[in-house]
């Protein structure tokens, strides 16, 4: 096997606040064969990005590629001149961003956009470069491939304009294409059919790739080898079987073993629930976005909510707490009903059912201090002031587990997963008995979200507070719920104990969505694959997971 | 205070002060009544006269100085009103929506559609002329536009979740408006504050040439600008020098205004 790129001891560094440079990827070294997918992984921050970004020997603005060699094909891309970069971008070398939906041209048709890199090389002309885009679209089993492409990037969905950027990254046959987090902005059943797209898509092509992921579950079924990073640092490097078989630092044993959290779940309680949702019917102006819901919860336990973004689930909390008052049905809580609107809600009502949002960047005034945030519902609900309430929002850190001196701090000065965490303790100081977690985890990284998790259920095992936990993540609901309800387009398809509603039969729709859920070994994506739709090839190239949404 | 203050603050800072004191003492310290014809028409620079005279023979440094306390202290009360008014009826509007928005934005529309100048032209000319009405008058005019910007700021800062939460602990009004929304738009309204108070002297000039403002024989900046106009077609620098006091004050104003707004930005991250 031929040795096609080669990085060695890169450091990137980037330009502070301060007017300093920075280093932000310390001496990382990567080698990488022809026909070989080479997995980057780690957290927000760990500098993939940037790396795979060297590859194309390109650094962001305020970033530069201060030290090392960036080897292709023998060739040093460190420090080439600027026209010698270009003729190598978007020919031998080529990116595949995040988010599709920024990276296309709204203004312009999807083809036209995917054999510009091929033409403009002089590579093809264009009816060359067209055939070669249909096939490809075929390849990834897009849907009418010869007519496809005359669509604009609005008119199809994000899944398969995240499949026509992998078709325009593939169209100049380059020799090596980076993939940074691909499947990221999509929901889990559109991942899966992505990752299987790309799979196939680089088997055949004679070409080497890299794939960049903070998932290890999704890196293992695509990667021969993977590097991960943490801080700017490889921290470990080796096939994927290795990695994933005998993981040597303890961050990557942390990585893999993620994701096996599981809860058993607890029998209902013999008394009546204490929150319940009777045939809730809701809208925003005309468009019905929830139809008859149901759902009961019982004091101490956990409730998921589960679906894809647009099922109604996050409506469902918002009629729960009453910022969207209902058009048909209630709300009860401790068998009374509740009033329809917060704003008629008495104070202790208010009280006992208390939200965490998704976002905890927003979800916190920037302008307070985190004993203002926290502090503030003790002073409001329990008239708590002075030092009494300061030594109360200490405890609150401490079951948080935060040190009490981020009382004095703002939120700017936090993480994304401290943040969360004082969101969670401005809920818990309101001493609520339901506790509605909106997605609490998916803005957050993997081992942060993990441990957010952990501390969810030690505060209810200690408090006896009942979760309505929302989220679109199966693997979250099999480590921490008690039943689980699965929502699709504003109904409840299916709903009951988690063993029950993980055990088949399944609704097919409960079926997808727990496929989906990728798993820590290298052949499942394959085996996932022969099961569903690529028993019989799709009619037209119609995805199962867009044949699955059908109802 | 920050222990590092940038120079260009400190030079502000220090320029705002200078001013601010020669409004307070100025009266006292100048050498002659502001009415009082002294000398010849536009004499030059000289020690009985250090800026000169002007267009009627008064001494310019006596003028200057009892015009700082009025040109100074009328926009200055005007804008500290028209900032009171109109960021919050901005708030409320962003803040309950529905009718109240309805109506306030409606009012508002009405007031600016109304040639500003023209506006004040017809209210002053109808009521009695005095310095309360004026600053009354400059105030209300220029809420209008705070209230567009404290309103357009504030429904940004509405919708998120951290308000919100604020509403669904069954805060008060009260409370969402000063405590959550309030710190989180003050930048642009302090930004925009620095501004205002510029115009609202370079307003309160235009008034006074047009007679509705101060009255003569008093004296204020923009209409000492207006009086020796004619001195430029001579070569006289006489006008300049109510003109560079309006400069220098708008740009020390500033200069405070950008500092603050850093610091203010600064907490909040990237």
């Amino acid at each position: 096997m031929s040795l096609l790129l080669e990085i060695r001891d890169l450091h990137v560094e980037a330009l502070g606040e301060d007017g300093r440079w920075h280093e932000i990827v310390g001496g990382v070294s990567v080698t990488l064969e022809r026909s070989r997918v080479l997995g980057l992984i780690g957290e927000s921050g760990a500098g993939k990005s940037t790396l795979g970004l060297a590859a194309l020997g390109y650094a962001r603005r305020g970033v530069r590629l201060a030290r090392g060699s960036i080897r292709l094909d023998g060739e040093e891309l460190l420090g080439a001149p600027y026209e010698r970069l270009r003729e190598i971008r978007g020919r031998r070398v080529t990116y595949v961003a995040q988010s599709a939906a920024a990276a296309f041209n709204p203004a312009f048709r999807i083809e036209d956009q995917c054999i510009e890199a091929a033409v403009a090389h002089g590579l093809m002309d264009e009816a060359e470069a067209r055939a070669e885009a249909r096939r490809l679209f075929a390849k990834l089993r897009l849907p009418d491939p010869e007519t496809f492409g005359r669509r604009y990037p609005h008119q199809v969905s994000g899944g398969q304009l995240q499949r026509a950027m992998t078709v325009m990254a593939l169209v100049p046959r380059p020799d090596l294409v980076v993939f940074d987090e691909p499947t990221t902005a999509l929901d889990v059943t559109t991942q899966i059919e992505v990752l299987a797209a790309i799979k196939t898509a680089i088997e055949g092509e004679d070409l080497a790739a890299i794939y960049i992921t903070h998932d290890l579950a999704l890196v293992v079924q695509i990667a021969h080898r993977i590097l991960v990073l943490k801080d700017g640092r490889a921290v470990e490097e080796g096939e994927t079987s290795e990695i994933l078989e005998r993981p040597r630092q303890p961050y990557t044993r942390a990585l893999v073993h993620l994701r096996r959290r599981f809860r058993p779940e607890r029998p209902r309680p013999a008394e009546p629930p204490l929150l319940e949702v009777r045939g809730v019917e809701a809208a925003y102006g005309a468009v019905r976005v929830l139809e008859d819901v149901d759902l009961a919860l019982w004091r101490g336990r956990t409730v998921a909510v589960v679906g894809e973004s647009g099922s109604g689930k996050t409506t469902l909390a918002r009629v729960v707490t009453g910022l969207l008052p209902p058009r048909r049905g209630e709300v009860r809580l401790d068998g009374r009903p509740l009033q329809p609107s917060y704003r008629r809600r008495s104070r202790d009502d208010l009280r006992r059912i208390q939200l965490v949002y998704q976002m905890p960047d927003v979800a916190l005034n920037p302008r307070q201090t985190v004993e203002e945030i926290v502090g503030r519902p003790l002073t409001f609900y329990f008239d708590v002031r002075g030092t009494a309430r300061r030594r109360r929002v200490e405890e609150l850190l401490d079951a948080v587990e935060l040190p009490a001196s981020f009382a004095d701090r703002y939120p700017a000065e936090l993480s994304g997963g401290q943040k969360q965490r004082v969101a969670i303790a401005r809920a818990l100081a309101a001493e609520p008995e339901v506790m509605i977690c909106d997605e609490v985890t998916s803005a957050l990284d993997v081992q942060v979200a993990d441990a957010v998790l952990a501390l969810l259920l030690e505060l209810q095992a200690r408090t006896g507070i009942a979760y309505l936990y929302i989220t679109h993540d199966l693997a979250t609901v099999k480590a921490i719920a008690d039943e689980i309800v699965v929502m699709l387009r504003g109904r409840v398809v299916e709903s009951g104990p988690k063993s029950e509603v993980l055990a088949p039969p399944h609704h097919p729709y409960t079926e997808l969505l727990l496929s989906s859920v990728p798993e820590m070994e290298t052949g499942w994506l394959d085996r996932i694959l022969r099961r569903r739709g690529h028993r019989a090839a799709p009619v037209a190239g119609n995805a199962p997971a867009e044949a699955g949404r059908m109802p | 205070m920050t222990p590092r203050m940038p120079w260009s603050a400190r030079l502000g800072l220090a320029l705002t002060l200078l001013f601010a004191l020669l409004a307070l003492v100025g009266p006292w310290i100048a050498p002659y009544d502001e009415a009082r014809v002294v000398g010849e028409v536009w004499e030059p620079f000289s020690r009985a006269h250090p800026l000169g005279t002007d267009h009627l023979g008064r001494d310019m440094l006596s003028r200057m100085l009892y015009g700082a306390r009025r040109t100074i202290g009328i926009a200055l009360a005007a804008t500290c009103l028209s900032f009171v008014l109109g960021t919050t009826l901005g708030y409320l509007a962003a803040t309950l929506g529905g009718w109240v928005d309805a109506v306030l934005s409606r009012v508002v529309d009405t007031l600016m559609s109304i040639p500003t100048l023209i506006f004040a032209l017809v209210v002053l000319a109808v009521l009695p002329p005095s310095v309360t009405v004026l600053i009354l008058v400059m105030a209300v005019l220029d809420s209008t536009r705070v209230f567009r910007l404290a309103r357009a700021v504030a429904m940004d800062v509405v919708v998120l979740e951290f308000v919100e939460a604020a509403r669904l602990r069954g805060e008060g009004l009260g409370w969402i408006v000063l405590r959550e929304i309030g710190p989180n738009t003050l930048p642009p309204l302090l930004a925009e504050f620095g501004m205002r108070f510029c115009f609202a002297i370079l307003f309160l000039s235009s008034l006074s040439f047009l007679g509705l403002g101060i009255q003569p024989p008093a004296a204020d900046w923009g209409g000492m600008v207006r009086d020796n106009a004619n001195a430029i077609a001579f070569g006289l620098p006489v006008p300049l020098v109510p003109a560079a006091a309006i400069a220098l004050l708008t740009v020390a104003v500033n200069l405070v205004v950008d500092w603050q707004l850093r610091r203010a930005t600064a907490g909040r991250g990237a």
